[in-house]
């Protein structure tokens, strides 16, 4: 640190729409010389609690690895767990799952997208963004019991099965945000604050792609189209007709068009999964939890989140407790090492909007 | 870029013609969904206590607390759950674990107070106004974590049943026994129900786990007739079973079957801790469960014990009452053998009497009298003693031990009680037509419902309601009943009603037998007079105190002669307690 650069630390309380981490920076004027992460602020210790619980109590715990969209954690845990204990699971689970997932990413990405123009301090899309998402979680609230954590997705199946004519209050929803959608555009992508902050904001060298592992979104911001609800499927995607998302302008504003399209891909699947949805039993019969002893094996599954590729490593040792479950965030890529590089040379009020871009979300980061 | 992507983003401004999107509490309240999972609320009449909520909640929310005016009773702990939501995660994997089904959540979620105390509360006892709340997340008994179906048992079909006297029941094939134990909770609440508290979870559990050798191990610890047990026990442990207040029951017995079955060598797997010898010996009456028992544990404590038999074949009631059908010799043998190989001494055909009772009081230094109910109840009708109207314990006992019986071709057997249906099922077996007449209603019956089931599948007719009035002689070698009908006068709650004769109504039945079966009492001829004379006695049964000592210093009583539920098991569970009666008297600190 020289004498014309000072030491800012950025957070943690919530810089951006992110959740709590802190970034230490060094400045030279308004531009960004050095930067550094500190993350700690979330750490919850899940994966040494789920080491000492039987494997149903970890079921509501997963959930608040990640808050906002926290479905790809219970998915991808009772996935693993049925992998491992050898449980096939009902068709329509599979597909029930499938929907929850899409739901959630939905209001994940609508939220993000009122947040992207937050994190410039334009405030009304955020206020959109939170609210319309509501309408979503209103739909959570009704199917699962629960608006933020569903504590839904339990292995063996889902917990409960559709209520009476929710299939047509999801395709009315998905018709509401299709008609919102374009108010929305209007005011972030038609707007010149967002096209002169967001574009050649953050490039990305295409080689740091593989280099660091960086996968979603970004990654297809970059013009790599990996997805892995395409690559690897999982649960019902094998069976819903779909094309990956890739922009190739490496920028944030390249990250803006891939999310606002996997807006449009998500109704557009929703719509399939409704359709498509088979009847029947949606949750195979378990052993009894409370002495549920897994066969020794490990596995790894993974599926795609919002911010990317998502994955549970889980080694059980035959007993009624995991061994080892380790969890893979995406975050941990974009939000640490990615970050860090990028911000070097960059205006200081641009933190937030690269955060925002990168979409990292420190609990998972810090499992 | 230009002048439209300035102006494009004031179109925002066109919202404010519009409705807005919030709820404008608290004017306006919003109800949560239907399933949403709130505060909770508890049926404490339906709640029975048993500690699966706190079992699986995963934050530790719950404890199982005493509550004011709430005792405990049959398959009821007497606990109820505290939650606390200062730690309540709102996850709903109580209420999907409930067996009863009396925790369930309500939609409602505002509830406000000043002190942190007011969140720790028992749902149903402290009243928070939203206990008559329908909506809210409930268990789907098809879709829970509780399995509310029993594995079925195997038998033999009926039509095969009355020709032989194989066993009717086939016991649980390995996986389906699995199966059946790992429905178990573990909550523990048939303990209670349990006469001899054997550690009914632990070895349920040990069985679910493959764990076979240790759960028997663990049966060991206080039942040495384990197998007989999983077989012919009356079983009130399964009444108390938590399931079965909205399914069936844990198959316990079965469960402690097929355990007990898989081992032809008990040596091999019970690991016995043998005390030290000591110089103190003891002296047994009666080779039944009860006696048996007593000699085992005494064995094992270091004493020297003598068991003296009556008749040819240790066992007692197992031996001479329930019929192999039910209970095969073999399997009575191996465990009466695996007894007798810890040092303990049997004396068969040896009819204790005032002369030998005298000689086993200066041999031994205590006695336990396990003689049970040997002698039956008589109907006390005119012409019962006709050659034709037999005992069904007699009938059992000759049946058992191989000896010739004669029932002709119909029977009816009189009495309500296991030892009636064995003796029809017996006679079916025999060849001949059955029918049971009973003084009370079908319902009213203190055998075991299986058993009735039982003798309906394998043809006998059940008559309710029949009070005999008096035997008569009848034409070619047969015997004539005659009897009354009873209406049922009811006496007050909490009591069975009681069968009283319709006057100036007789009936006739003319049959080849009259099997007696109803009851058995106690036969103490065999105690000498000044022995007699110091042991109290009540109702036909020996007085003893809490560690099954009689009145008189020394004579332990137990088992049939001693208690009213009259069952194998209560026996097991006086003679475990005898032993450790004795134990404390040879120390001098009876308590």
């Amino acid at each position: 640190m020289s004498k014309e650069e000072v030491r800012l630390f950025i957070g943690p309380q919530h810089p951006g729409v992110t959740g709590n981490m802190s970034v230490e920076v060094l400045l030279k004027g308004d531009t960004i010389t050095w930067a550094k992460t500190h993350i700690g602020y979330l750490h919850r210790g899940f994966e040494k609690l789920m080491e000492r619980r039987i494997y149903i109590k970890s079921f509501p715990l997963v959930c608040r690895i990640c808050v906002p969209e926290p479905d790809t954690n219970e998915e991808n845990f009772a996935r693993g767990l049925e992998e491992l204990a050898g449980i096939e699971i009902p068709e329509r689970a599979k597909w029930i799952r499938t929907l929850v997932l899409e739901l959630s990413r939905l209001q994940m990405f609508i939220m993000w997208y009122g947040g992207i123009a937050g994190s410039m301090g334009l405030s009304t899309p955020v206020q959109w963004g939170i609210g319309d998402r509501d309408y979503i979680l209103d739909l959570f609230e009704e199917l699962t019991g629960g608006r933020i954590y569903h504590i839904y997705i339990m292995p063996g199946g889902v917990r409960k099965d559709l209520p009476e004519g929710f299939e047509e209050r999801v395709l009315k929803l998905m018709d509401i945000i299709e008609q919102r959608l374009p108010e929305y555009d209007e005011i972030i992508m038609e707007n010149a604050v967002v096209q002169k902050r967001l574009k050649g904001l953050a490039k990305i060298p295409r080689d740091w792609v593989d280099e660091m592992g960086i996968t979603g979104p970004v990654a297809r911001a970059c013009g790599f189209p990996y997805d892995v609800r395409k690559d690897h499927p999982y649960e019902a995607y094998p069976y819903l007709d779909f094309d990956v998302i890739t922009e190739d302008g490496c920028d944030a504003w390249a990250m803006l068009l891939v999310r606002r399209r996997e807006i449009d891909l998500s109704i557009n699947l929703i719509r399939q999964i409704i359709e498509k949805m088979p009847k029947g039993e949606f949750l195979a019969r378990l052993p009894n939890v409370l002495y549920w002893k897994i066969p020794p094996g490990e596995t790894y599954v993974k599926s795609e989140a919002t911010r990317g590729e998502f994955g549970y490593y889980m080694v059980s040792d035959g007993s009624d407790k995991p061994r080892r479950v380790h969890v893979n965030g995406p975050s941990f890529v974009h939000g640490i090492t990615l970050l860090e590089r990028l911000l070097v040379g960059q205006n200081i009020a641009d933190v937030a909007p690269i955060m925002v871009s990168l979409q990292t979300c420190p609990p998972e980061m810090e499992r | 870029m230009g002048l439209k992507e300035v102006l494009k983003p004031l179109g925002a401004w066109r919202q404010i013609a519009k409705r807005p999107h919030t709820i404008l509490v608290p004017k306006v309240s919003r109800e949560a969904a239907e399933r949403y999972r709130g505060f909770h609320v508890n049926d404490l009449e339906k709640c029975i206590g048993c500690g699966t909520c706190a079992a699986v909640c995963p934050n530790e929310a719950i404890d199982m607390v005493p509550v004011e005016g709430i005792e405990p009773k049959k398959g009821d702990s007497g606990f109820r759950p505290r939650i606390d939501y200062g730690r309540c995660c709102w996850c709903g994997l109580c209420v999907d674990s409930c067996p009863t089904t009396s925790l369930r959540m309500t939609n409602e979620y505002i509830w406000v107070r000043e002190t942190p105390d007011d969140f720790v509360y028992i749902p149903g006892y402290h009243i928070k106004g939203f206990e008559k709340k329908e909506k809210g997340y409930r268990k789907d008994k098809e879709h829970s974590f509780t399995d509310y179906h029993r594995v079925p048992m195997r038998e033999l079909p009926p039509e095969e049943r009355v020709e032989t006297f194989a066993e009717v029941v086939l016991g649980y094939a390995e996986e389906e026994a699995r199966r059946e134990a790992d429905r178990c909770v573990g909550c523990g609440l048939c303990i209670a129900g349990c006469p001899d508290r054997m550690h009914i979870p632990d070895y349920i559990r040990a069985i679910a786990s493959g764990e076979y050798a240790r759960s028997v191990n663990i049966m060991y610890e206080n039942n040495p007739f384990a197998e007989l047990c999983g077989k012919v026990c009356t079983r009130r442990c399964e009444s108390y079973c938590s399931l079965g207040h909205e399914g069936d029951p844990v198959a316990i017995r079965w469960l402690k079957r097929f355990a007990t079955e898989r081992f032809s060598d008990l040596k091999q797997v019970i690991k016995v801790k043998k005390a030290e010898p000591k110089d103190k010996s003891v002296g047994i009456i009666g080779a039944g469960p009860g006696g048996l028992t007593a000699a085992y544990y005494l064995a094992l404590r270091g004493y020297k014990v003598t068991v003296y038999e009556a008749m040819p074949e240790a066992g007692g009631m197992t031996m001479a009452g329930i019929p192999k059908y039910r209970f095969p010799f073999p399997s009575l043998k191996k465990q009466v053998d695996f007894i007798l190989s810890q040092g303990v001494e049997l004396k068969l055909n040896y009819f204790v009497d005032q002369e030998r009772f005298r000689e086993l009081m200066k041999k031994h230094h205590a006695i336990y009298i396990g003689v049970g109910l040997m002698k039956p109840w008589t109907l006390g009708v005119p012409g019962e003693d006709h050659p034709n109207v037999i005992y069904a314990i007699d009938f059992l006992r000759k049946i058992n031990f191989k000896e010739p019986v004669e029932v002709g071709k119909e029977v009816v057997v009189i009495g309500g009680g296991d030892v009636a249906m064995d003796a029809a099922r017996v006679s079916r077996r025999l060849g001949a037509e059955v029918t049971i007449a009973y003084r009370r209603r079908k319902v009213d019956m203190p055998a075991d419902h299986e058993e009735i089931e039982g003798a309906e599948e394998e043809g006998v007719r059940i008559w309710e309601k029949i009070i005999p009035i008096r035997v008569e002689d009848a034409p070619e070698g047969k015997v004539k009943l005659v009897y009354g009908k009873a209406k049922m006068v009811d006496q007050g709650p909490g009591k069975r009603p009681k069968p009283v004769l319709i006057e100036g109504e007789e009936y006739e039945l003319v049959v080849d037998r009259i099997i007696v079966a109803i009851g058995q009492q106690a036969d103490l001829s065999f105690l000498p007079p000044e022995i007699a004379e110091k042991m109290e006695v009540e109702r036909g049964r020996i007085k003893v105190n809490h560690r099954q000592m009689t009145s008189v210093e020394g004579i332990f009583a137990g088992g049939d002669v001693a208690n009213r539920v009259a069952d194998a098991i209560s026996a097991i569970a006086d003679g475990l307690r005898a032993v450790k009666g004795i134990e404390l008297y040879f120390q001098g600190k009876m308590d």
